[in-house]
C-alpha cells in the first residue's frame, strides 16, 4: 500500500511538472518570444484558461503527501522553510500577473506585470530544480525526524549545507532550461505567426542548454551523492525510463523540422515524464534522505499513516481522478486549436 | 510560536475575505442567471455579468492567497502536521481533488464562454461553479471541525493520529452546524455587498433598473440568511460549544464563577486578574436557557477549569464573540427595515436607509472575522481539542527570525494585493453594469 501511494504521489508530481511546467516555461521565455502587446496577449490567451487548473495539481499532490506521509510532509516543509515561503510568494505574484495584466489598458501596467511574470517564472523553475537537488543530495535529518537548513551558506554541498549550493543551483538551472524548452515547445504547438516562429528559434537554443546542463548535473551528482546511481544496478525500470526519456529528448529537434506542431511538445513531455519517473524509481523508497545517518532517512514505510487511512484515501482518490480526467479532457477540447494573434481567445 | 500564530491568523483571515464573498455571490449569480432564463429580461443577465466580473477579481485573489495556507501547515506547524496529518490531510487533499479541479475547469468557461454556450449551458456552468465553491468550503470546515471536536480518529503506535472511521470524520456533527453557520454568513456578506452597490447607484441616480434589482435581491437574501445565522445555526453552534468546549463557553460569555441561572452579558469588560466582569449589562438566567434550555441550568464558570486549560486570550475572545453577535443583530435589523420599506414601495425615497445600506458592507466582513476569532481563540490552548496543545504544534526547528521575516513579507505582499484589488473593484463599480465585456 505504501509503495502504491509512493507511485501515485510521484505520478501526481510528474503531472504537475508537465502541466504547470509548460505555463512556467511560457513565462520563462515570455519577453523573448512575444515582443509586441498583441503577441503577449496571444501568449497569455494560450496559458490563461489553464494555468490555474494546472496549479491545482500542486495542491492535490501537497495534500496527498500530507495525509499519506504526514511525517515527510512535516519534515520536508519545515526543513525547507525559506525556499518554500519564497516559492509561495512567487506563485502568488505570478498568478496575479496572469490574471490582472488584462484588466487595464495602460502600457506601464502591462510592463509591470510582464516583468513580474517573467521574473517569477524564472525563479520558480530554479527553486523547483534546487528542491529536487536537495532530495538527491540529502539533508541533515535528525533522529526526531526534523531538519533545518539555511537558504545558503558557503555554496559548497558539504559539510555545513544550505538549500542552495553549487550542486543544487546547477540542478535549478537545469530545471530552468528544461521548463523553458517545454514552454517554448508548448507555444510552437498552441500559437501561430511570429510568436510560433520565435518560439522555434528559442526552443532550438534551449535544447542545447538542456543538453549541457544535463551533462554538468549528472557529473556533479556522481561527486556529491555517489550512491544515487547504485540502485540502478539491480533495478530495470528506471533504466528503461531513462532510455524512453532520452528518446523523447532527441526526438525534439527532429520533430521541430517537421510541420506537425504537437510532436516536439510530446517529445518534451516524454523527456520530463521519463526522467522524473526514473528519478522516483531510483530514489524509492526514500522520501527524504538524511546526510547524518542513513537510519534517519524517511521512507515510504517509516513516514506513512495507518493502513485504514491509505485504503480509504485510495477509494476517493480513484473516484476523484476519474472526474479530473473528465474535466481536463473537457477543458482541453474546448480550447483545441491554435491561438491566433488576431483573435485572442481569452 | 507567537509569530507563527500571528502569521497564520493574518494569512488565513486575509484569504478568507475573498471566498467569503465568492461563495455567497456564486449563489446570487446563479439566482440572477435563473431569473434571466425565466423572464428573458436582459437586465438580469447584465446584473449577473456585472457580479461575475467582481466574482472573477475576488476569485483570483482568493486563489493566490489560498495557495500558501496548505503549505503553512507544513512550514510553520510541522508538529501539528506530523501529529494530525493522517486525518486532516485527507480533507485537504480531497478539497484539491474534488473542488479545486472542478472550479478551475468551470471558471474560464463561465467568464469567457457565454457566447459559445447556450443560455441553459451557461446557467449550468454557473451552478457547477457555485457547487464547487460550496464543496470546497465543506472540506475546510470539516478540517477545522476536527480541530474543534475530533471524531473518527485513533491514536497510532507512534502516538500520532490516524483515521479510524472516514464517515465519522467527514460527517462530524460539529462540521455540519459550523458549515451551515459559515455558509449563511457568506450569503449575508454577498447579499449585503449586492444591496450596498444597489444603494450606491440608487443614491447616485444611476442604472435605475439594475440598482433596484440589487436592492431587492440583496435585502431579501440578507434578511433570510441573517435569520438563519441566529436560528438554527448560531443557536446550534452555541449548544455544541456548551457541550464540548465548556471552558470556551465560559470565557466567551465572561462567566468566571459557576452557578445556576447564569446571566447573558450584553456589554461588560472582563477583568481576568480579578476574575470578574466589570460594568456588566446582563439578562438574568438567559445564558442557562440558551445553552441548556432551562433558566435554572448550571453553567460552569472558568473557576471550574484549571488555569492551564483556559483560552489564552480571554478578553479578545470575549470581545470577538460580542462583536459577532452585535453586528449580526444590527445587520438583521437593517435588512428588516429595508425589507419593510421594499414591501411598502418606499425604499427609493428613503435616502437615510439607502445611506445606511450603502455603508453597511464592511459589517458582515467584520462579523465573520470576529466569528472566526471566536472559534479559533475559543479552541485554545488546544490545536486539536483535548488532544494536542498549540504549544507543541509549531515547527521545532524553524527559528523565530525566519518566521518574523516571512510574516513581514506576507504583510507587504498582501498590502500590494489589497491596493490592486480595491482599485480594480472600485473601477468595476464605477463602470456600472452596461459597459461592454472586455476581452483579453
Amino acid at each position: 500500500m505504501q509503495t502504491l501511494w509512493y507511485a501515485l504521489l510521484s505520478a501526481m508530481l510528474i503531472v504537475y511538472v508537465v502541466l504547470d511546467g509548460f505555463d512556467f516555461g511560457a513565462g520563462i521565455v515570455y519577453r523573448f518570444v512575444a515582443r509586441t502587446d498583441a503577441e503577449r496577449r496571444q501568449l497569455l490567451s494560450a496559458i490563461g484558461p489553464v494555468w490555474d487548473g494546472n496549479e491545482v495539481w500542486l495542491l492535490a499532490a501537497g495534500g496527498t503527501l500530507f495525509f499519506a506521509f504526514p511525517k515527510a510532509y512535516a519534515a520536508g516543509f519545515s526543513g525547507l522553510y525559506m525556499p518554500l515561503v519564497i516559492l509561495l510568494w512567487l506563485l502568488i505574484l505570478r498568478g496575479l500577473a496572469i490574471e490582472l495584466r488584462s484588466h487595464e489598458p495602460y502600457k506601464l501596467w502591462h510592463d509591470f506585470w510582464d516583468g513580474t511574470l517573467q521574473f517569477s517564472s524564472v525563479l520558480i523553475a530554479v527553486i523547483l530544480g534546487a528542491g529536487f537537488g536537495n532530495l538527491v543530495r540529502g539533508v541533515p535529518l535528525n533522529d526526531a525526524g526534523y531538519f533545518s537548513i539555511p537558504l545558503f551558506t558557503d555554496l559548497l554541498p558539504k559539510p555545513w549545507i544550505g538549500v542552495l549550493d553549487y550542486y543544487t543551483i546547477s540542478a535549478g538551472i537545469f530545471c530552468l532550461a528544461i521548463l523553458g524548452l517545454h514552454g517554448a515547445l508548448f507555444l510552437v504547438w498552441k500559437t501561430d505567426g511570429s510568436l510560433r516562429a520565435r518560439s522555434i528559434l528559442v526552443a532550438r537554443r534551449l535544447w542545447w542548454a538542456v543538453l549541457v546542463m544535463a551533462l554538468i548535473t549528472i557529473v556533479l551528482t556522481m561527486f556529491v551523492q555517489p550512491g544515487f546511481f547504485s540502485p540502478l544496478v539491480d533495478r530495470v525500470w528506471p533504466i528503461v525510463l531513462v532510455i524512453v526519456s532520452l528518446a523523447g529528448f532527441f526526438y525534439v529537434p527532429t520533430a521541430l523540422k517537421g510541420t506537425a506542431d504537437l510532436r516536439p511538445f510530446l517529445g518534451s513531455v516524454t523527456f520530463i515524464v521519463g526522467s522524473l519517473a526514473a528519478m522516483a524509481g531510483t530514489l524509492f523508497p526514500n522520501l527524504i534522505v538524511s546526510t547524518l545517518d542513513p537510519s534517519y532517512t524517511l521512507t515510504a514505510y517509516s513516514a506513512s499513516t495507518g493502513p485504514y487511512g491509505l485504503q480509504v484515501g485510495l477509494v476517493w482518490w480513484i473516484i476523484g481522478m476519474i472526474l479530473v480526467v473528465f474535466y481536463f479532457v473537457f477543458v482541453y477540447r474546448n480550447l483545441s486549436g491554435k491561438v491566433s494573434e488576431e483573435a485572442p481567445r481569452q | 510560536m507567537l509569530w507563527d500564530r500571528l502569521q497564520f491568523a493574518f494569512t488565513v483571515t486575509y484569504h478568507y475575505l475573498f471566498p467569503q464573498l465568492t461563495m455567497g455571490l456564486a449563489l446570487i449569480i446563479v439566482f440572477m442567471k435563473w431569473r434571466y432564463l425565466k423572464t428573458n429580461n436582459d437586465s438580469w443577465n447584465a446584473a449577473a455579468r456585472f457580479w461575475a466580473r467582481i466574482f472573477a477579481i475576488n476569485f483570483a485573489v482568493g486563489v493566490v492567497t489560498g495557495i500558501p495556507l496548505e503549505f503553512q501547515f507544513g512550514t510553520n506547524w510541522a508538529g501539528f502536521s506530523n501529529y494530525a496529518g493522517g486525518v486532516i490531510g485527507q480533507t485537504l487533499a480531497m478539497e484539491g481533488v474534488f473542488a479545486f479541479f472542478l472550479e478551475s475547469s468551470l471558471l474560464g468557461l463561465f467568464l469567457f464562454g457565454e457566447k459559445k454556450l447556450s443560455r441553459r449551458g451557461h446557467f449550468a456552468v454557473a451552478a457547477g461553479l457555485c457547487a464547487g465553491s460550496w464543496l470546497s468550503g465543506y472540506f475546510i470546515i470539516a478540517t477545522n471541525a476536527f480541530m474543534q471536536h475530533p471524531t473518527g480518529y485513533a491514536v497510532g503506535q507512534n502516538g500520532t493520529l490516524q483515521l479510524a472511521s472516514f464517515w465519522e470524520f467527514v460527517l462530524n456533527p460539529w462540521a455540519i452546524w459550523e458549515y451551515a453557520h459559515n455558509m449563511s454568513a457568506s450569503v449575508v456578506t454577498a447579499a449585503t455587498v449586492v444591496a450596498s452597490v444597489g444603494a450606491l447607484w440608487k443614491l447616485l441616480g444611476k442604472y435605475n433598473e439594475e440598482s433596484g434589482m440589487f436592492l431587492r435581491v440583496g435585502i431579501i437574501t440578507a434578511l433570510v440568511a441573517s435569520v438563519l445565522q441566529i436560528f438554527p445555526t448560531g443557536d446550534q453552534n452555541g449548544k455544541l460549544v456548551a457541550d464540548y468546549q465548556p471552558a470556551s463557553l465560559a470565557a466567551l460569555e465572561g462567566v468566571f464563577k459557576s452557578g445556576s441561572r447564569a446571566p447573558l452579558a450584553i456589554i461588560g469588560q472582563p477583568n481576568v486578574d480579578e476574575q470578574t466582569l466589570e460594568n456588566p449589562v446582563v439578562v438574568p438566567g438567559m445564558l442557562s436557557f440558551l445553552a441548556y434550555g432551562s433558566f435554572g441550568a448550571t453553567v460552569k464558570g472558568l473557576d471550574a477549569f484549571p488555569k492551564t486549560d483556559w483560552p489564552d486570550n480571554i478578553p479578545l475572545l470575549y470581545y470577538s464573540y460580542h462583536i459577532m453577535v452585535g453586528l449580526g443583530t444590527l445587520i438583521l435589523a437593517l435588512m428588516a427595515i429595508g425589507a419593510l420599506l421594499l414591501w411598502l414601495r418606499r425604499l427609493d425615497k428613503s435616502r437615510p436607509v439607502l445611506w445606511l445600506l450603502m455603508l453597511a458592507f464592511p459589517f458582515p466582513y467584520i462579523a465573520t472575522i470576529a466569528g472566526w476569532l471566536t472559534a479559533e481563540l475559543g479552541r485554545q490552548p488546544w490545536i486539536v481539542y483535548n488532544l494536542f496543545r498549540t504549544t507543541d504544534a509549531a515547527s521545532p526547528m524553524v527559528n523565530t527570525g525566519d518566521v518574523v521575516f516571512t510574516t513581514i513579507g506576507f504583510v507587504g505582499l498582501y498590502f500590494v494585493i489589497g491596493v490592486c484589488f480595491l482599485y480594480l473593484v472600485g473601477r468595476e463599480i464605477a463602470h456600472g453594469p452596461v459597459h461592454a465585456e472586455r476581452r483579453g
